[in-house]
């Protein structure tokens, strides 16, 4: 049967506020101007829009955002849990409103400003822990830098990775970050040699290997088929999308289940695909999440690239790199290299790929998956044009 | 007195029975008493037989090096004290399906940080200990074959 979601549903206007830190706009204010921005792109009054979807982290709430922006009534409203895998589940959860008729314009959204100290998480943890995280912070296993590390370890003992398989991941998003004007690192070039001489953050990761920390918001406009084709923008589908949270998960320490290295990139991508017409060989150029360069590799495993443990050595030979790489990833700079806004800068530039207008455009690129935070329950998008 | 290290609230009502055992000596796993099988971290039911009947049960404390990372700054003071450390996952020899976050130290009083991080290796053995910090006792792990 063909899924009820396929093609019916599409991105239409896309919207972002300048990327920097300790942007003097609050989050309010940030997130307000990058819905009206995305709402100006395709050219849908705000009174139109009756959707939203954002993150349970999110800290405007609906009704302040549509106080300030005048939306209409709004009809359906949702968050998605679990911190970066939220961002292709709000898209997917505003499309697939859509597609029910519970709603007919809807906005997904993320405002986030990160880069005030105060603002990291992980520095805010209460003395005492009564919460899952009684079973790592306590021995010094902090950040989540830390919590990936361990797997990153693991990864490599168990599958022969190497940091020159992290280096490739972050070389490439630097690389698209320096061809981007908007992205943080676009006049910053990192060698390999800067990349193995890079401070140790959490061994085995580097500095490098982390994500930026930013200040920004972004938003898309969603819209049914039959109204996107009468718009100025060309539409881009919802093909697919998924939401994956596996059997006996536990979020960022998955370290108590039968095989942590399979993640939930791969308990989503079996959804993905069950809903597409086409495979990963089919994909053209690819968004993945990318908090910390691992990621990259197991994603690429989970959603059917390569196989198991061939992640590593899928990066070799420019394997990311726009334009000839097999598959070009993160053609903004990602999180590592563009701006780190929770993941949700990587749906916007997928859709630039589809409407052909990405600063490192993917020739005759006709599909793009979208994915969110691998090692906590997660999401991901698979667009076409 | 207060340390500056995170610790766990030692009265929450899942866990409360592992860190009391803590403190006695005892690296306890709860034991479904539907099927019999451990588990761990502790939870309220038992995820292959949906029993919510459940016992504590001692471990041997042996267990293997799973992975590790070495930590450095920017940490929480009280740890960035201590930076570069480790910080390690072990694999229970008993039931290699229950894995616990801690740390590989040379004694149960000693530093986090004392253990040279390159002599470190996935799945080298180790068996339990106990350190005290404030009112907590921390499962830690010593080399069963130092040197």
């Amino acid at each position: 049967m063909t899924s009820p979601l396929r093609d019916q549903v599409a991105i239409v206007g896309i919207g972002q506020t300048s990327y920097g830190k300790g942007l003097a706009d609050s989050e309010l204010s940030l997130a307000c101007q990058a819905i009206v921005a995305a709402l100006a792109d395709c050219g849908i009054p705000a009174g139109d829009v009756d959707g939203l979807a954002s993150f349970t982290m999110e800290l405007n709430r609906e009704v302040d955002v549509a106080r300030n922006v005048g939306l209409g009534d709004i009809t359906f409203f949702s968050q998605v849990g679990y911190g970066g895998g939220a961002g292709c589940g709000a898209v997917l959860q505003a499309a697939m409103a859509i597609a029910a008729g519970q709603c007919r314009v809807a906005v997904a959204w993320r405002a986030r400003k990160r880069a005030a100290k105060s603002s990291r998480p992980w520095a805010q943890v209460p003395r005492r822990l009564d919460d899952h995280w009684q079973w790592s912070r306590p021995f010094g296993l902090l950040r989540p830098v830390d919590e990936v590390a361990m797997l990153t370890r693991r990864y490599m003992h168990e599958y022969g990775a190497t940091r020159d398989h992290l280096a490739n991941v972050a070389l490439a998003f630097r690389k698209h970050a320096n061809r981007n004007p908007v992205a943080t690192m676009h006049d910053k070039p990192l060698s390999r040699e800067q990349y193995l001489d890079a401070r140790w953050i959490s061994e085995p990761l580097c500095l490098f290997d982390n994500c930026l920390e930013t200040d920004g918001a972004l938003a898309v406009v969603l819209v049914g088929a039959d109204r996107a084709v009468d718009l100025p923008r060309r539409p881009v589908y919802v093909h697919s999308g998924a939401q994956g949270l596996p059997r006996q998960h536990q979020t960022m320490i998955n370290y108590f289940n039968h095989d942590p290295l399979e993640g939930p990139s791969w308990a989503a991508a079996r959804q993905l695909w069950r809903g597409a017409e086409f495979g990963p060989a089919d994909v053209k150029v690819a968004q993945i999440y990318d908090a910390f360069s691992p990621l990259v590799p197991l994603s690429l495993e989970g959603y059917g690239f390569c196989e198991r443990g061939e992640g590593g050595p899928f990066t070799d030979g420019g394997a990311l790199e726009w334009p000839d790489g097999r598959l070009p990833t993160n053609t903004s700079g990602g999180g590592m290299s563009e701006a780190y806004v929770h993941g949700f800068n990587l749906v916007l530039e997928g859709v630039r790929q589809m409407r052909g207008t990405s600063t490192s455009q993917v020739e005759g690129a006709d599909t793009c998956l979208v994915t969110s935070g691998e090692g906590v329950p997660t999401s991901a998008l698979l667009l076409r044009n | 007195m207060e340390t500056g290290f995170v610790l766990p609230d030692l009265d929450s009502e899942d866990s409360a029975e592992f860190w009391a055992g803590c403190r006695r000596g005892e690296l306890l796993v709860q034991a479904c008493e539907g099927c019999g099988r451990w588990r761990f971290p502790p939870r309220p039911m038992c995820p292959h037989c949906q029993s919510v009947a459940l016992h504590w049960v001692p471990t041997s404390g042996r267990a293997s090096v799973w992975s590790f990372v070495v930590a450095h700054p920017p940490l929480l003071p009280a740890y960035a004290e201590l930076a570069p450390y480790n910080v390690i996952v072990v694999t229970l020899d008993q039931d290699p399906t229950i894995r616990m976050v801690g740390n590989l130290v040379t004694s149960a009083a000693g530093p986090i940080n004392e253990v040279d991080p390159e002599t470190i290796r996935v799945g080298e053995p180790v068996r339990v200990v106990f350190a005290t910090v404030e009112d907590v006792a921390l499962p830690r792990w010593v080399r069963t074959d130092p040197g």
